[in-house]
């Protein structure tokens, strides 16, 4: 390396040196650091102790864990699938040129700028069983087919009752396509017009065009929306947190992973213990990203390639 | 611990130096109330300073104080002065993060024979003094006169024992044609505040303060038996539907004010809050929360008061004192516990507090405090494992879909175990804190 080549070197590292110091400061001790606590009993104020792999072995046995860890499996299930369904059809139906195009998809986008908090509180009056809007708007249909088939079905009471909660919560989710939406709509615009016209020369409906064309051509961008969408949906914390006032919701049916970390971390002062936890749902997001990457290899199609 | 340095980065560069321009020793007050409650106090802090040549206390209204004091420990800047709640007590001084303040009170000459006993005993923890009271409270029952009424009941006369209350409670329900309920005479979880104390009424509190929960004990079956027979007689989701129509409690939809519950289990401070958003002519009574048996005599009440603590590691803690001190002195804990209409923690009333306070009831919750049945609140080093599971187990007790004794044993076995994972931790240090503690103390 010469003279010319050492000075160009030392300024590409004082250009990346924000990033390294922040990523070394701010990504990889906190991590190192929380796998040394979870090896330990450590309350934040105390020194340390060292406990071998304890914190594990209690956070097998411990049936809260397992409840927090299948809301937060059974929530990303629902809730990913669900969101992409919705979010690609809307961006399928936004793609049409149609009179005020622009102005729906602002429309559609709009709620996706809503925080967290905002959200949450939103949907606690949303999704309030007695006053609620959901219930509203439910009721009606459940009193007419309460009049045919002589049911007796009542809209839920979603926040209150262990076997709505999650599902209210699901709802709540759907809140946010709009991002998910503008995304799509960019990749549906990328997909060449040829193929379609190809494909209506060789006589398809609508349905396999969307089918053989607009799904496959779309699918790095699926891909990526999924993947995020399992990140995310893992580490869901703001809005069952605000919507159960930080407990567990009925039943702790809404108790997710991310805030039994946060429980045991700045509530109980377990930190070691949130240490553990932080880990096992460290590697469950690693897991899933790492399998829906594989299963991407196989269904997702680049143009490039 | 990151997380913890940067708070206390921020701190440190919020909280500028440790003096005025005046050279007066500036002293970082951490408090949690807001509304009037802050007002009450920021006077006090505004008569203080002014009494002041040598301290300037700066006061800052902080939600969710405890894990803000937490962190700021953590990170080695600490305010001076916190409000925190007694139930705070246990955890905090276990984790080394509070001063123990028996020398310096014994300087200020403060004594357990300036307090009633039970806000004495709820300032103490583990043989030590932790805290000093700002403003305390205890619980008593509250009556909704003209549901009382309605329902063919005296309006003057509350229930005498637990099954008079329930007796009361049938009568005072009523129901909606679709079997929904319309106003419901009591039910436990409005407001869910006091169910960890609910037991101490079937004949002792949960914890037996040293290691053993005492979840298998009568009181506790008898607690969780009593909660299991509300879902057999108002229908648990029916309840629920009721309670998700309720309206915050700071407000005119109060379900006590709108008359939607008739009997509460509330502090002192309700009065004020009737004041504000009940409508006019609202007639309520007072009156102690009746036992499973009638008790004459002494009054059964749980206490539990907001405190003021000084950090471990605070850098001015005489001067802190000297501020925590001068609220002490009766003639200003009475112009706090005026404002916040409050009861007063101090064994001596004068009769002028007496006079000047708006509530009608205060002399009842005077003396249920002064009782020598009022005993402290649950103060457990487990307490927010203790809430959080509580919780949950009633809630579907309630609901109707957990049997009573389901809950309480499978709750029992889960709190038994966090507080032996707690003790655990504290003996390891016990003889380090306790050695530590005693050369603070310099006893």
């Amino acid at each position: 390396m010469n003279r010319a080549e050492r000075r160009n070197f030392a300024r590409a590292m004082l250009f990346v040196a924000p990033w390294v110091v922040g990523f070394l400061f701010l990504n990889l001790y906190p991590f190192l650091a929380s796998v040394w606590y979870s090896l330990c009993d450590y309350s934040a104020l105390s020194v340390p102790v060292f406990l071998g792999f304890q914190n594990y072995a209690d956070l097998f046995r411990d049936p809260v864990f397992w409840k927090a860890l299948s809301n937060t499996v059974l929530f990303a299930l629902f809730a990913i699938p669900l969101g992409t369904a919705l979010s690609i059809g809307l961006a399928v139906l936004l793609n049409q040129p149609v009179p005020g195009q622009g102005l729906f998809r602002t429309i559609f986008f709009l709620p996706s700028l809503v925080p967290a908090i905002s959200l949450a509180i939103l949907w606690q009056w949303m999704l309030n069983g007695p006053v609620g809007l959901v219930n509203m708007a439910v009721r009606p249909f459940l009193q007419a087919i309460n009049a045919v088939a002589g049911t007796s079905l009542q809209a839920p009471d979603w926040l209150n009752d262990p076997n709505w909660a999650l599902w209210g919560l699901v709802l709540t989710g759907l809140w946010g396509t709009g991002h998910a939406v503008v995304i799509y709509l960019a990749g549906l615009q990328e997909i060449p017009v040829e193929l379609y016209e190809a494909a209506e020369l060789d006589g398809t409906t609508p349905w396999q065009r969307f089918v053989h064309v607009t799904l496959p051509m779309l699918s790095p961008v699926i891909f990526f929306n999924v993947l995020m969408g399992i990140i995310g949906a893992l580490q869901t914390f703001a809005v069952p947190y605000i919507l159960t006032g930080g407990a567990d919701g009925p039943g702790r049916s809404l108790l997710f992973l991310a805030t039994y970390i946060y429980q045991h971390a700045f509530d109980y002062w377990n930190m070691g213990y949130a240490s553990a936890l932080a880990l096992i749902l460290f590697l469950v997001i690693v897991v899933l990203s790492f399998l829906a990457v594989k299963l991407g290899e196989k269904k997702v199609h680049y143009g490039g390639r | 611990m990151l997380l913890a340095g940067l708070l206390a980065a921020l701190v440190g560069c919020a909280g500028g130096g440790d003096r005025d321009e005046k050279g007066k020793v500036v002293l970082e007050y951490w408090e949690k109330w807001t509304g009037h409650e802050k007002e009450a106090i920021a006077r006090r802090v505004e008569a203080f300073n002014r009494s002041q040549d040598k301290i300037h206390v700066r006061m800052l209204t902080v939600s969710r104080i405890d894990q803000k004091m937490m962190l700021a420990t953590a990170g080695g800047v600490p305010p001076d002065v916190v409000g925190l709640w007694a139930v705070n007590l246990p955890s905090y001084s276990e984790n080394n993060a509070l001063l123990p303040l028996d020398r310096l009170a014994a300087e200020f000459g403060i004594s357990e024979g300036n307090y009633l006993p039970v806000i004495w005993k709820l300032c103490n923890y583990r043989g030590f003094l932790w805290s000093l009271p700002s403003t305390p409270s205890v619980v008593a029952l509250h009556w909704n006169k003209d549901a009382f009424r309605e329902a063919g009941l005296d309006p003057e006369r509350p229930p005498r024992t637990l099954a008079e209350l329930e007796e009361f409670n049938e009568k005072i329900t009523r129901k909606n044609p679709d079997g929904s309920l319309e106003r419901i005479g009591h039910m436990p979880q409005e407001p869910a505040w006091w169910m960890r104390d609910f037991p101490t009424w079937f004949g002792h509190p949960v914890w037996d303060g040293g290691n053993r929960m005492r979840m298998d004990d009568d009181a506790c079956r008898k607690f969780f038996g009593w909660l299991e027979s509300y879902p057999r007689r108002f229908d648990g989701p029916a309840m629920y539907k009721l309670r998700g129509a309720f309206g915050n409690f700071a407000s005119p939809e109060n379900p006590f004010f709108t008359g939607k519950v008739a009997m509460i289990m509330q502090g002192v401070w309700m009065d004020g809050f009737i004041k504000k958003f009940a409508r006019p002519g609202f007639r309520y009574g007072v009156a102690p929360f009746p036992e499973p048996v009638e008790h004459p005599g002494a009054p059964l009440t749980v206490a539990e008061t907001d405190i003021l603590v000084i950090p471990a590691g605070a850098k001015h803690p005489r001067e802190s004192m000297e501020f925590i001190a001068w609220l002490q002195r009766r003639e200003n804990m009475e112009a706090l516990c005026l404002e916040q209409k409050k009861i007063s923690p101090l064994r001596e009333v004068s009769a002028d507090f007496l006079a000047r306070h708006e509530h009608p009831y205060l002399r009842t919750f005077q003396e249920l405090a002064a009782s020598p049945r009022a005993l402290p609140a649950l103060t457990i080093p487990t307490f927010r494992e203790f809430e959080n599971d509580l919780s949950v187990y009633t809630n579907l007790v309630l609901l109707g879909r957990m049997e009573g004794e389901a809950a309480r044993m499978e709750m029992s076995a889960r709190q038994q175990k966090a507080l032996d994972a707690k003790l655990n931790r504290w003996n390891r240090v016990a003889p380090v804190r306790t050695a530590e503690w005693r050369k603070e103390v310099g006893s």
